[in-house]
């Protein structure tokens, strides 16, 4: 018995639109998860998740919609570990005092030491900015998404992409300055 | 402009989002503003920092043969894809077995199956042109209050002029016309004004005669009502609120039917 999944054609165009992604999706899993083993396995789901779905992606951009998908898993694996249920992190009140939904193992990469310091030291300055300001940075300044294309991914209004981003922008520049000083 | 309404617009300024009109009101603004071109130059700064910095961490190779191998062996083996080649660790794999948090994240997927369907794109694209149309400069192409102007206007333009009806004893002034795309196709706009609301009204010819009956949802803040009459699909997009939007909408069908 075939199933439209078995189609090779349609494998084939999956592979040339998502896979070249991997990296950008990677990289955003990393900075919702904190975790680089939660974040592998999420980025396999969600590139299985996105074949299933395939036919329901009508473009133009993909990574948006890969984002959407990467997001909905990461949010089922908030649930999981904090043993409560499904809750978008947008439902959270959008105040810097809000704890992030899941603080422990903030795991600093194997690989990091071998990075160039700057990069690790930034990235460790974004992981400590809460969510969902933490996650419109990323989309924006490191998946290069547009206003647009984040307010997609995230299923939020424009002008709610921009308040965060303002948001996060403010926050990152603090906890820089705090980091510079003696 | 004031400091207030340039705190946000600088940074789509720095980000290159802002349309040509509103950038040189935001530049305006800090030419005349030390702490506003400070925050821009702030801005700035770190934008850069942060794209120095190679911030994209590349997929492990292993992650990334392990999705390759899914992928055929999803096709070919069940509607289980994960029972194919198994997670490095289980932990995902309870939602993906089907379990209640399973359920409850498939309804996300639903949204965005939903976003994806063709009633849904193209009030997303109705919604993308409004936006646009709120652009310094792109709101309308034929700028009057008189339906006998903006009428006519459309004609030789579109295969079928979108009706225009002056509301402005209703509450809705009639500011002009403007020819748009949507689906790839052209397609009529007739523009109203509710305060300092803007209403899009779309027009497009359909193949269907039927009358629908209105419908009214909300897609990225804007409000959509959209129904069909006498072989024309009509969407109206403001942020004015769903009620206001629905009277007008109420009113132009009721001028529409009045008029033969
Ligand atoms: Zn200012």
């Amino acid at each position: 018995m075939t199933t439209p999944h078995d189609d090779p054609e349609r494998a084939r165009r999956f592979r040339e639109a998502a896979l070249p992604h991997l990296d950008d999706v990677y990289t955003l899993a990393r900075y919702l998860l904190r975790h680089q083993a939660d974040a592998e396995d999420a980025v396999q789901e969600c590139y299985l998740r996105a074949y299933k779905h395939f036919d329901t992606y009508r473009g133009p951009a993909i990574k948006p919609w890969l984002f959407a998908i990467l997001r909905n898993v990461c949010h089922a694996e908030f649930a999981r570990r904090a043993g409560a249920p499904v809750k978008a992190l947008d439902d959270a009140p959008e105040t810097t005092e809000q704890a992030p939904l899941w603080q422990d193992s903030v795991e600093t990469p194997e690989g990091a030491m071998l990075r160039q310091r700057d990069a690790s030291s930034i990235q460790r300055l974004i992981d400590t900015l809460t969510e969902p300001f933490r996650e419109t940075l990323v989309l924006r300044e490191i998946n290069n998404l547009s206003y647009r294309e984040i307010a997609e991914a995230a299923g939020v209004p424009v002008g709610t992409v921009m308040s965060r981003l303002a948001r996060a922008r403010a926050m990152l520049r603090a906890a820089w300055l705090a980091q510079e000083e003696p | 402009m004031t400091c207030d309404d340039a705190e946000i617009l600088i940074h789509a300024l720095a980000d290159g989002e802002l349309d040509a009109g509103h950038a040189r009101e935001v530049e305006a603004h800090i030419a005349a503003c030390p702490r506003c071109a400070a925050e821009l130059t702030a801005i700035r700064q770190m934008k850069q920092a942060l794209a120095g910095a190679d911030l994209i961490t590349k997929a492990p190779a292993a992650l990334r043969l392990r999705i390759e191998a899914a992928l055929p062996a999803a096709a070919a083996a069940s509607i289980t894809p994960l029972a194919a080649v198994p997670s490095r660790r289980t932990l995902l794999k309870g939602f993906a077995m089907g379990s209640a948090v399973s359920a409850l994240a498939a309804t996300g997927l639903v949204a965005i199956v939903l976003r994806n369907d063709d009633q849904q794109r193209i009030e997303a694209e109705i919604v993308s042109a409004h936006l646009r149309s709120l652009q310094a400069g792109h709101l309308t192409d034929v700028i009057s209050t008189d339906q006998h102007t903006v009428k006519p206007w459309f004609n030789g333009k579109l295969d079928v002029a979108p009706p225009v009806i002056d509301l402005t004893a209703q509450g809705f002034t009639l500011i002009g016309g403007r020819l748009d795309y949507v689906d790839a196709r052209p397609i009529g706009a007739v523009v109203y004004r509710r305060r300092q609301h803007v209403i899009n009204l779309f027009v497009a010819q359909t193949s269907s005669t039927a009358r629908r009956a209105s419908r009214l949802e909300t897609i990225q803040g804007f409000n959509i009502r959209s129904w069909r009459d006498r072989g024309l699909s009509y969407w109206a997009v403001s942020d004015i609120n769903p009620d206001e939007l629905n009277e007008f909408g109420e009113r132009f069908e009721r001028t529409m039917g009045g008029s033969g």
